[in-house]
């Protein structure tokens, strides 16, 4: 069924690699212990878990003992923002605009533990206005969350700026670095950052593991408690075989960004040179992006009624994130860029990958005009 | 140089994948590897239905409604949600005070532990020397302000069963919210939510032949439970737990859950003629005690004191098996298992305990070779044992006066 389909969402999730389920089948095939257990069958996948971390850490320029693998973006996210303010006395809280609401609503809900939850804004190209954000930190605030890459627009944060920016002023700076990893560099030392998120799935590996990366230095508390394991910072019997996957998937990611990167960014050339002949609106067009992402809106045509169309015309493309696909309002990333509602409501976003094919850009750009004419007919018969 | 793997008596740590649930596994992690949230396209409707059909098959071995379970990384997770978000949301309306078990597992005690240094209350209850729950003694300890209470269905080191029913009853009646840890439970009793008074109940997958980090929380409808979320985000699981949902995990799970359900009726009959073996055999052995109660005990856990016989000593002269001398999570640690010294079992007996834990993959061979295993092993440490020739020689050792050093 969903052969025919061209899948346009990898932002949303991404297959996974060939190889990563290679590396992971051993793991839920073979007999494989509780990697806490003192016998062989715990010994070996506790030695597969060390490794893996081991070749996560590399990936991001840090010490094994600096990986802490969760259940995915989702936690380590929430166990960023609460395990760092946990260990802080509650003061001001500092989240940007446009942050993933696994960041925007733990900040929220610190709240009533007497956070103040201040915003660092964005300016129309989706970026970080970095003159209100030496505003916003010279209030000392204790921890900040900036991600490194939008979800939607793919817009690149200037995240190794704010870091200097947080240090100077004593703020615990995290950033969300779900959508960067694997698409860009990202190196810990050089984004200056105290802790970062990562996800698997989204670089080809497994859903439902992810890893919070954090200084050494930094103070932070756990999110789950029992057992003990990931050094007591995050009990609960470890996925070894999600583990393993997401380290090879990170491997495998890493090899590859040049080549990745420069294929896929001139696919979505390629497709904003069609968006552009038919009049869209491509948001934070003139910002660093990440080269897969283009996030654009046909004036006058509803962005739930086109992702509908389109997937009938064999097309997999997302209104917003996915987490949010259950709502119909407006992408709260657009409102905070200045967006007008109406054109935000037109949001479309097509994420590719290098297994996307040029060939697949032109039939969607076809595509897309068949439906847009259709559309702006049958509005036109409506009016 | 590969080592030969021993026998595997260790399924209460983990137990091996299924096969069949590896298969149902696979094509999620292959072809159809949609994110289950996507509602535009078919790549997010197949996993949302693989996602929702496995929700089907959770529901069915414990006889609950499939919107009343929430998918979790775990049953730490699980644990923590229930007990945390239970607690956080009720307070205000109970009270802050908490009843549980000494003998629970970590997830519990360190989640309640918590719930203490935000200003909670806690009772910790002792088990009677048997490890079972004294009714008498759990009313007791219910005050005005008690908002929860969380006692396990099966306990993880010496595998008795609590009285589920008469407890839940009692929580009931002084409108404390029951939590269960049934992470030990699954495939090995019967478990029916219609009937029992139970309103959070926790789950794992791999403790019942499905993978390692996925797990459920039961949350009950009628009456409905409300719990506060522990991780926020994108709102999935209706708010109560949010993200993205592993499709392969959750499939595996269902899998695993259908194959405990229609199997577990015959395959606790044969485990627990394994387990009786095994009791037979060791209880030759002299100065041999079990741990836990016989009768309200799950079939596939023995645990067993070896009296005169040095804790560390044992565990390096049987590693032809693979077994637990404690609770896998704390196996680490040179400390007596805190469930044994809850029963009143000393340090040493503690110390020399093993859990020997059957599954689906255990045979008559493995419980044979296992059998006389410990019983030659044993007879070599004990015959290098000062303290078994006293004890030979009529010695009582606890009247011996040992000089200072």
């Amino acid at each position: 069924m969903t052969a025919h389909t061209v899948f346009f969402d990898h932002n949303s999730t991404t297959a996974l690699k060939p190889q990563v389920l290679e590396a992971m089948l051993p793991w839920l095939t073979a007999p494989t212990g509780n990697p806490t257990s003192r016998h062989v069958f715990g010994r070996n996948a506790r030695e597969a878990l060390e490794l893996a971390r081991k070749q996560v850490a590399e990936c991001v320029g840090v010490q094994a003992s600096q990986v802490i693998f969760t259940a995915g973006g989702t936690e380590a996210n929430n166990f960023a923002v609460k395990g760092i303010a946990s260990n802080l006395s509650p003061g001001q809280l500092l989240v940007s605009s446009i942050e993933h609401p696994c960041v925007a609503r733990p900040a929220q809900s610190l709240a009533w533990q007497g956070w103040q939850v201040n915003q660092i804004l964005v300016n129309s190209d989706g970026v970080i206005d970095l003159a209100q954000a030496e505003q916003a930190f010279q209030t000392r605030p204790g921890l900040a969350s900036v991600m490194l890459a939008n979800n939607e627009t793919g817009a690149i944060q200037p995240v190794s700026t704010l870091a200097k920016l947080a240090r100077a002023h004593g703020t615990v700076l995290h950033s969300d670095a779900v959508q960067a990893f694997g698409k860009i560099e990202v190196d810990m030392q050089t984004l200056g950052v105290h802790a970062m998120t990562l996800s698997s799935h989204k670089i080809g590996g497994p859903i439902g593991v992810g890893a919070l990366i954090i200084d050494k230095r930094l103070d932070i508390g756990p999110l789950l408690h029992g057992g003990g394991q990931e050094r007591g910072l995050r009990s609960g019997t470890e996925n070894v075989a999600g583990i393993v996957g997401f380290a090879r998937a990170a491997q495998l990611a890493m090899q590859s960004l040049a080549s990745r990167g420069a294929l896929v960014q001139g696919l979505r050339q390629q497709l904003e040179v069609g968006l552009h002949k038919l009049g869209a609106t491509i948001f934070a067009a003139k910002a660093v992006r990440l080269g897969n992402t283009s996030f654009f809106a046909i004036p006058n045509i509803e962005g739930e009624t086109l992702v509908t169309a389109l997937d009938k015309a064999g097309f997999a493309v997302a209104s917003g994130s996915a987490c949010a696909s259950d709502s119909t309002e407006p992408s709260q990333v657009l409102l905070a860029m200045g967006v007008a509602p109406d054109l935000a409501r037109g949001a479309v976003r097509v994420s590719l990958s290098d297994s996307n094919t040029s060939d697949e850009i032109t039939q969607f750009v076809a595509a897309l005009q068949q439906q847009v004419q259709r559309l702006k007919g049958l509005s036109a018969v409506a009016a | 140089m590969s080592e030969r793997k021993p026998i595997y008596l260790d399924y209460s740590a983990t137990t091996p994948v299924d096969p069949r649930v590896a298969q149902k596994m696979i094509p999620y992690l292959t072809e159809d590897f949609g994110n289950p949230a996507s509602r535009s396209h078919p790549y997010g409707w197949t996993a949302e239905h693989a996602v929702e059909d496995a929700r089907e098959e959770v529901a069915r071995l414990v006889n609950a409604d499939p919107r009343e379970i929430v998918w979790t990384s775990g049953a730490t997770e699980s644990n923590n949600l229930a007990i945390k978000g239970a607690a956080h949301f009720y307070a205000e309306s109970k009270g802050k005070h908490i009843i549980t078990l000494a003998t629970e597992h970590k997830a519990v005690l360190d989640a309640v532990r918590e719930l203490e240094r935000e200003g909670f209350e806690a009772t910790y209850l002792q088990p009677e020397p048997d490890g079972l729950l004294s009714l008498e003694k759990f009313k007791a300890a219910i005050r005005p302000d008690t908002v929860l209470a969380s006692i396990m269905m099966v306990n993880n080191e010496i595998g008795v069963i609590q009285d589920m029913t008469a407890l839940g009853d009692i929580c009931r009646a002084n409108n404390v919210i029951f939590h269960v840890d049934a992470a030990q439970a699954t495939g090995k009793v019967i478990i029916d939510l219609e009937t029992l008074p139970v309103d959070l109940m926790s789950f794992s997958a791999h403790k019942t032949y499905g993978p390692k980090g996925i797990g459920a929380l039961y949350v009950r409808r009628k009456p409905r439970i409300r719990i506060e979320a522990q991780m926020h985000g994108g709102g999935h699981e209706r708010g109560m737990r949010s993200g993205t949902l592993a499709t392969h995990q959750i499939a595996g799970m269902g899998e695993a859950f259908r194959i405990a359900r229609e199997e577990m009726a015959s395959e606790n009959e044969r485990i627990r003629m394994l387990r009786d073996r095994l009791l037979n055999g060791l209880m030759q052995i002299e100065e041999t005690y079990v741990n836990g109660d016989l009768d309200h005990r799950v079939p596939h856990n023995l645990n067993v004191s070896f009296n005169y016989v040095e804790g560390e000593s044992l565990i390096m002269a049987i590693k032809d098996i693979a077994v637990s001398s404690g609770s896998a999570c704390t196996s680490a640690s040179l400390e007596p298992s805190y469930v044994l010294r809850a029963l009143g079992r000393s340090d040493e007996l503690a110390h020399s305990s093993i859990r020997f834990s059957i599954g689906r993959f255990t045979t008559e061979a493995d419980v044979d070779y296992t059998i006389d295993l410990l019983k030659s092993k044993i007879d070599k440490l004990r015959e290098l044992s000062p303290l078994w020739e006293m004890f030979k020689d009529g010695v009582d050792l606890s009247k011996v006066e040992w000089a200072e050093h």
